[in-house]
């Protein structure tokens, strides 16, 4: 083969672009598990959730997730009819077992889960000056908690205030979708634990995966698009007062 | 040559330049990872080390493996779409090694967690003032958690 030198050069620069996208499809801890196959993000059914704290609890479990720290909390929010621009909003324990009775009132009363939205433009992680938090190829974002510094510019980055420094380890420490169970096959340890389904991992990247059908049939909407940050939580019948 | 001859002070500090450069791409060789930048601008095998973070809860279906007469018993009845640990807790330890049991899960607190009335939960999903719905009995004296219709009928 005649190979000339302007070929050579051409050819170089193309081997080492399909070089790393043959790396980046390179399973992790898990055999079959292919990053490039996914993209993360979650269903949360507002109508369908109890308040029961399930997903608090197991995620503080699963993860070991030190008290008085949430990588996912529960908020209730009570709007009166006259009161729609402040909600009264309340996350005992972030929900962690569960909330008060409330009693029959005026207004409307629903929960909201709330998590790491795993944005696809995430500011926590543009802003990382040591390059600690990333988006993963399959759209979760972690935390290498080798590399924080422990700086909490993340911290005040997240508009959903998902972040939080870690006690005992003094470096950023959020949700990771259960990083540890998706690679596996498994689903989250809150959408595992959720009785009535109201939290659902899902599969973008899944042509297979029902989210595309929900979300072309259901008035879906994301916390806070004006900040566009590609937020992949989806919540289904979020009211207008929540923000 | 000899336009040279006075700039050996200028060589001498030139030479001192890629030197420091040298010293600063050996230093970068051993304190960078080398997984750094494998997908973008972090530590590449931080994603592993994430993925290799133990599982606690085994996962319904690891449960269904072996309890198939539960799994009969839940199927038809309202709770056939709550896994198992959503009740009995994480229970991956179990699975792994089936010697080590399980507490069984106290129906007072259990089944109050999320039928107990409240204002602010959905409408139609059942719920009761557990004082005055049973009067301090345990919930398990009548309904059958893994399918909790009672068979008399009454209890929706």
């Amino acid at each position: 083969m005649n190979l000339s030198r302007r070929h050579f050069l051409v050819l170089v620069p193309a081997a080492a672009v399909a070089w790393k996208s043959v790396l980046a499809g390179t399973p992790e801890e898990s055999p079959n598990y292919k990053m490039t196959d996914h993209w993360w993000g979650m269903l949360i059914d507002i109508p369908k959730c109890i308040g029961c704290g399930n997903c608090v609890r197991a995620c503080a479990t699963e993860n070991d997730v030190p008290d008085g720290h949430f990588r996912t909390w529960v908020e209730r929010y009570h709007v009166t009819d006259e009161n729609m621009v402040n909600p009264q909003v309340i996350s005992p324990d972030g929900g962690k077992e569960g909330f008060p009775v409330a009693e029959e009132d005026a207004g409307k009363y629903f929960f909201v889960p709330k998590l790491c939205n795993h944005c696809a433009d995430s500011p926590c992680t543009q802003v990382c000056p040591v390059g600690a938090t990333f988006i993963s190829p399959d759209g979760v974002v972690m935390v290498d908690p080798k590399y924080c510094l422990g700086c909490a510019y993340c911290v005040q980055a997240c508009p959903y205030g998902c972040r939080y420094i870690h006690p005992e380890k003094h470096v950023a420490d959020k949700c990771t979708l259960c990083y540890h169970r998706i690679t596996k096959g498994l689903t989250t340890a809150c959408c595992e634990t959720c009785p009535t389904g109201a939290r659902q991992l899902v599969d973008l990247k899944n042509p297979k995966d029902p989210i595309h059908e929900f979300l072309k049939t259901h008035s879906v909407q994301v916390l806070k698009p004006q900040m566009a940050t590609g937020a992949k939580v989806y919540y289904n019948d979020l009211d207008g007062s929540v923000r | 040559m000899s336009a040279f001859k006075e700039a050996g002070h200028l060589f001498r500090f030139a030479g001192l330049f890629v030197l420091a450069f040298l010293v600063f791409l050996v230093v970068r060789h051993y304190v960078v990872p080398k997984s750094f930048g494998q997908y973008g601008h972090y530590r590449g095998a931080a994603i592993g080390e994430m993925a290799a973070h133990p599982v606690k809860f085994a996962g319904h279906e690891t449960c269904e493996g072996c309890h198939t007469d539960i799994l009969d018993a839940k199927k038809n009845g309202k709770h056939a779409h709550v896994n198992c640990e959503a009740c009995h807790g994480a229970l991956a330890n179990h699975a792994d090694d089936p010697s080590i049991k399980p507490v069984l899960p106290d129906t007072a607190v259990l089944c109050a967690r999320c039928h107990t009335a409240s204002a602010a939960k959905p409408k139609g999903f059942p719920q009761v003032a557990p004082a005055e719905h049973s009067n301090g009995l345990p919930c398990e004296t009548c309904h059958n958690p893994h399918s909790p219709a009672m068979s008399a009928g009454g209890a929706k």
